[in-house]
């Protein structure tokens, strides 16, 4: 057993804005190429040209759909897709350590972040059977568990410049749903974005106190309701912006003349 | 007991050396940092100074690792030992490969240079590769465009001088609702999703009108699962209620569009529906100062959009009572459209109240002074921040052309077009459909052709006929059948050649185009095609040559294989004559260069059609004396002169200094590379809006040699050109069309937008419509073989909402037989909610045939992977007229994927089947099989 550090001096981790998560997996295969080339063993892949590809991923999205329901007078909406990125959460009671029996799992106590210390690693699993998230993932090539690093060896790179010291997936992220930083740091923009969008735990119930946060989605397909609303008898919603300008059979290029006059210089 | 943390080495070495290049995972062409360990691509990632992506990067560019090392990879020129289609091949040296490369051109170019057809696919080097064809001589030239989306790029043109993607982008910065119209999760790539994230972020609202929510559909605050087809009917439902409510840009239309322009009404006369012009060819419109004619450009002038004009008899009226009269008709109403449209007509209102609300009330101005054409010189730039976009899911119908024309005469309406929060053009657009040249086909044996092949026609005079009236195009592109085809038909080219219609062709040479897989309809029968046989047991298409890099489906077809190289090994130039790759605030092209040698026997393909050129001595390619101009494609890029001073590349001109304009450089692909493998120019904050009008953006322009004088013009809402068609299909004019086409031509080619239905002939029995989109991870990319995107996009099922999964008692796993008119595919399916619930989908290309792309044949891409295009026919089914009539846009000749209707019942328990139907016999590889397990890492 591995024991926790009882405080991290910060909690750096990842903030993942679900309502601009449009799928495309660049976060994935960013961090593929990343940590395939860099810390500790490569991220292998097995009948990689074959009936059954498969690899090691620390970054996986996966996509689910919703389907609201029917509440009071609002009518169902659409169904809605969730595409929903899935790393490791970096939590502050991270059973995947405490379970860890060589000490090669391990949370750091300058920043939080979970790791492996693959020339302990024994590959036995009890990490990810531990991990209520599924994050871990045991590399078949090199025996051991691999998992998100954070990027350690980039954040802090002085090789690298200023701007570039983030995790891959955050740096190549296109749509920017992807933001890292200190959310022990309650003035850090990562924690004001959480406060301002009501970011979510994942499964809190687990009791696991994961550092990273998702920003849930915003209400959607509004418009659909306001028109159901509409066509429910209540036209002054829209009236005002949708009036007829005329009513009167041919009346439409009399009040475009109109129109046309109190244009800035349009008088005759 | 007590932990001691490891020691980890957080500032290990990065790489040894950063090479910036341009990427070409799809046609997106973001700028990417290689990353070099040893001499070997180790990692790469976007460039933040590039002007497409700013340093993000999707999952295409960052797997380019796994492309630039695809054991698909060809190795060397291959010589056909085999039948056509079995995949047998012997390498030979590139010698013997060019020996009977020239051997089979060099006879057609002495005395029919038209039996080459030269097709180029996925190219992103048009202008070189037109150049060459231009050259050669032969009128057979085109890339894909025709059967992308083509209807979205001439629409555009002819309506607004510039059109979606390349042409332009939504003002992100400014923009507060943006409408995302049939864009599946491609074109443009990286850049809309930055720009829905930076919107979403300001608090923006995005709505997406599609059949599938997927994607950016996903992510859109507003979904509209629209019924496929109906795009224009509901788009000219938001026209009719926004005029109906005065909720449109007076001002904006009487100065900028054609709406004032004045339209002959005299129906005997062979000028109706053309414009009163002066003397000189300027449109009238009635001055609204004087209430006298004038010259729409004329300095001081007030264009009356109410205009109307007496001239003897004749009466004439402005483009905007024609408007007026059209789409106030009811039959435009939300209520009249909703149940074709799939979309209830208090939604269709409060989408309309949205866009007035946000364009009208929200409107804000820049603190910005300019001068417009006319002499007038505005304060500040009105902004009206709606902004659009539209892509393949509207355009690829067959009333695709006149549907991107409603969309764009919606964003004139509202004054959103080159206006902040609106949408802008991007350099060398926005440039008017007359400032583009007519297609050219007159061919003389052994001389270049008479001019560009590919262009706007202007009217009937233009059209692309022989003498006898007879196409004189291979793919019958710019002919009655379809007037405005303006980048050609790629997808007709094999069923016309081999149907020796409108003529035989003896070469068919091909470049990054899988003809014989996913690129075609009627996936099948375009096999059959190209294995064909005559009389003699000759092929009847005689010669095939193909150059691609990997090992595709199309490469079994082929006589002779030119092996190209990745894009990482190779010169590539994305040119301001051609696609480039410009920012609405900037101009800006880019290339690419050989970060690392091929280690195999293979040559960039540009390189080769150099080579090929100076053998045969093309005039363009051969000093006066003989000698060859260019050694190789990097010279080609850098000495190259279309006009003096204007070459491929716009930077670094010169002595270095100078830009756009000036004499070749030869240390400019050196420049290029220092400066990131890109070049910028920024547009001046004076210049930046209002670009068609504004006479600092025209001059701006003319400095750096986009164009030679300033030329302002009008927005045509009303586009003369498809008038003059129809004159001409109403018997007026010495081109006449012939007589079964007159109908079509009138009802079709109308010069304001309309909407029709597309042709239902034999789709009885068949209702549900079938849709095929790229996943993000793969749009457009070259062979979704690549080890790390197939973990994402391996299999392919049959998306199908619950209501038909329900009807037709499947559940997910389940196999369906899905028929068409034309065929009948056997393959898996999944149910999907969020979905238009009379439509199924399927992601396209993830089916293989087995054999290509180094895969193993039980690999999923080939036992459960399957393509759509089996379903759909190049032709529509026989209507008993004795005529087949094209799959496709009768305005431009797009093809029409999205017209497919099918049917679909359950097939065989799922035991009973592991193979899709119909399953192609495999392919031999010339490459052999992919690694089993890979563990890349190159610095060990």
């Amino acid at each position: 057993m591995t024991d926790l550090p009882t405080e991290t001096t910060r909690k750096m981790g990842l903030v993942i804005d679900l309502d601009t998560c449009v799928g495309c997996h660049a976060c994935v295969i960013s961090c593929k190429g990343w940590n395939t080339e860099n810390y500790g063993a490569p991220l292998s892949d097995q009948d990689a040209y074959g009936a059954d590809p498969s690899g090691t991923f620390l970054n996986r999205v996966h996509s689910y759909e919703v389907q609201p329901e029917a509440c009071g007078t609002d009518p169902a909406h659409a169904a809605q897709l969730i595409h929903f990125p899935k790393s490791c959460l970096h939590c502050e009671d991270a059973p995947c350590v405490t379970v860890c029996p060589t000490g090669a799992s391990y949370k750091r106590v300058e920043d939080g972040i979970v790791l492996v210390n693959e020339s302990d690693c024994i590959g036995c699993g009890l990490c990810a059977w531990s991990c209520p998230y599924g994050a871990r993932e045991l590399d078949l090539a090199a025996g051991v568990m691999k998992k998100c690093t954070l990027c350690v060896d980039r954040i802090y790179n002085e090789n690298l410049p200023e701007e570039d010291r983030v995790p891959a997936c955050v740096r190549t992220c296109p749509a920017g749903a992807r933001h890292f930083g200190d959310l022990g740091d309650p003035t850090s923009d990562v924690s004001q974005l959480v406060a301002e969008r009501g970011g979510m735990d994942l499964m809190p119930e687990q009791g696991t106190k994961p550092v990273n946060k998702y920003l849930p989605p915003r209400p959607k397909d509004t418009l659909a309701a306001q028109g159901m609303e509409q066509g429910a008898g209540d036209i002054d919603l829209l009236a005002p912006l949708l009036a007829p300008v005329t009513e009167e059979a041919g009346g439409f290029l009399g009040w475009l003349d109109r129109a046309l006059d109190k244009l800035p210089g349009g008088q005759s | 007991m007590t932990f001691q943390q490891p020691e980890v080495d957080t500032s290990p070495p990065v790489s040894d050396e950063i090479r910036k290049t341009t990427c070409y995972m799809c046609a997106c062409r973001c700028g990417i940092n290689v990353h070099m360990k040893e001499g070997k691509v180790a990692y790469i990632e976007g460039n933040r100074d590039h002007p497409v992506n700013k340093g993000v990067l999707c999952a295409k560019g960052s797997a380019g690792i796994m492309q630039h090392n695809a054991p698909s990879r060809l190795r060397a020129p291959l010589k056909r030992v085999g039948p056509r289609r079995s995949g047998e091949f012997e390498e030979i040296s590139w010698d013997e490969a060019l020996d009977i490369a020239q051997g089979w051109l060099e006879p057609l170019r002495k005395d029919h240079p038209e039996k080459l057809a030269f097709f180029t696919g996925r190219d992103q080097s048009q202008s070189f590769t037109s150049f060459w064809a231009q050259n050669f001589g032969t009128c057979n030239y085109a890339a894909h465009g025709g059967f992308c989306s083509v209807n979205m790029a001439t629409a555009g043109i002819y309506t607004m001088g510039g059109a979606f993607w390349e042409f332009g982008q939504p003002d992100w910065d400014h923009t507060k609702l943006f409408l995302l119209f049939g864009v599946a999760e491609d074109h443009d790539s990286n850049p809309i999703k930055m720009g829905i994230g930076k919107i979403k972020a300001r608090g923006a609202r995005v709505i997406g009108v599609n059949p599938i929510r997927t994607g950016y559909n996903a992510v859109a605050d507003d979904w509209v699962g629209i019924t496929p087809g109906s795009d224009g009917l509901f788009i000219l439902s938001l026209v009719h209620v926004l005029m109906k409510a005065g909720k449109i840009d007076l001002d904006y239309l009487s100065r900028y569009t054609n709406a004032p322009v004045l339209v002959n009404q005299d129906k005997d006369s062979a000028d109706f529906g053309l414009f009163l012009r002066d003397d000189h060819g300027a449109p009238l419109v009635i001055n609204r100062k004087t209430g006298q004619l004038a010259p729409f450009d004329m300095h001081g002038v007030r264009p009356d959009l109410n205009g109307s004009f007496q001239m003897g008899d004749v009466t004439h009226v402005s483009v905007f009572r024609l408007m007026a009269e059209r789409y106030l008709s009811d039959d435009y109403a939300p209520e009249a459209v909703a149940e074709r449209c799939g979309i209830p007509a208090p939604r269709i209102r409060a989408i309309a109240a949205e866009i007035a609300r946000v364009a009208f009330d929200e409107a804000f101005e820049l603190d910005r002074e300019w001068t417009d054409f006319r002499g007038e010189t505005h304060k500040t730039m009105v902004g009206r921040p709606v902004s659009m976009h539209a892509m393949r899911g509207v355009s690829a119908h067959a009333n695709g052309f006149q549907t991107c024309r409603a969309l764009h005469v919606l964003q004139i309406l509202l004054g959103t077009v080159e206006v902040p929060g609106g949408f802008r053009f991007k350099p060398p657009y926005p440039k008017p459909a007359t400032a583009h040249p007519p297609p050219h086909c007159r061919v003389t044996p052994g001389k270049p052709l008479d001019g560009p092949h590919l262009g706007f026609v202007q009217g009937p005079e233009h059209l692309a006929l022989l003498n006898d009236g007879s196409p004189a195009r291979i793919d019958k592109a710019f002919t009655w059948e379809n007037p405005m085809s303006s980048h050609g038909l790629m997808h007709m080219v094999v069923s016309n050649a081999h149907a020796g219609d409108p003529y035989k062709i003896d070469t068919l040479f091909l470049y990054m185009a899988n003809m014989a897989w996913n690129s075609s309809m009627n996936t099948q029968g375009v096999m059959e095609m190209l294995t064909d046989t005559d009389e003699n047991g000759e092929y009847v298409i005689p010669h095939l040559i193909y150059s691609d890099a990997y090992s595709s489906e199309m490469v079994a077809y082929a006589d002779l294989i030119l092996p190209d190289t990745t894009y990482l090994e190779r010169h590539d130039c994305i040119s301001l004559l051609d696609r480039p790759i410009c920012e609405a605030d900037g101009a800006a092209d880019a290339i690419r260069w050989p970060v690392v040698e091929p280690d195999r026997d293979v040559r960039g393909f540009q390189s080769v059609l150099v080579d090929l050129a100076n053998r045969m001595k093309l005039p363009g390619f051969t000093n006066e004396d003989g000698s060859a101009k260019y050694q190789d494609y990097a010279d080609y890029i850098v000495n190259h002169q279309r006009k003096p001073g204007i070459g491929p590349l716009a930077g670094f001109r010169g002595d270095g200094t100078e830009t756009g304009r000036g004499a070749p450089n030869p240390d400019q692909l050196d420049r290029y590379i220092e400066n990131g493998g890109f070049f910028l120019k920024h547009i001046p904050e004076d210049a930046s809006y209002y670009k068609p009008w504004n006479m600092a953006y025209q001059d701006w322009a003319v400095e750096l040699g986009l164009f030679d004088a300033p030329q302002p013009y009008l927005f045509q809402l009303y586009v003369e050109p498809l008038r003059k068609f129809q004159l001409a299909a109403e018997g007026h004019g010495e081109r006449q069309p012939p007589d079964h086409l007159r109908v079509r031509i009138q009802d079709t080619m109308t010069p304001l937008p309309i909407w029709y239905d597309t042709d239902q002939q034999g789709n009885a029995g068949f209702t549900v419509n079938a849709l095929t989109q790229r996943p993000m991870a793969m749009y457009h990319s070259w062979g979704s073989q690549n080890a790390w995107l197939r973990q994402l996009h391996g299999h392919n099922p049959l998306y199908v909402p619950t209501k038909l999964m329900r009807d037709a008692g499947l559940e997910d796993g389940d196999w369906a037989r899905v028929t068409s008119p034309h065929g009948e595919i056997t393959v898996p399916v999944m149910e999907m909610a969020a979905l238009n619930e009379n439509t199924v989908w399927t992601w396209n290309a993830i089916g293989k045939r087995k054999g290509a792309w180094a895969l193993t044949e039980d690999a999923p891409e080939a036992t459960k992977g399957f393509l759509m295009n089996h379903l759909i026919h190049e032709l529509l089914p026989p209507k008993g007229d004795g005529l087949r009539w094209a799959n496709s846009d009768p305005v431009t000749g797009q093809a029409a994927w999205f017209d497919l209707k099918v049917k679909l019942e359950k097939a065989a328990p799922p035991k009973d089947l592991t193979q899709s139907q119909p399953e192609t016999p495999p392919q031999a590889s010339p490459v052999g099989l992919g690694p089993g397990t890979l563990t890349w890492k190159v610095g060990k």
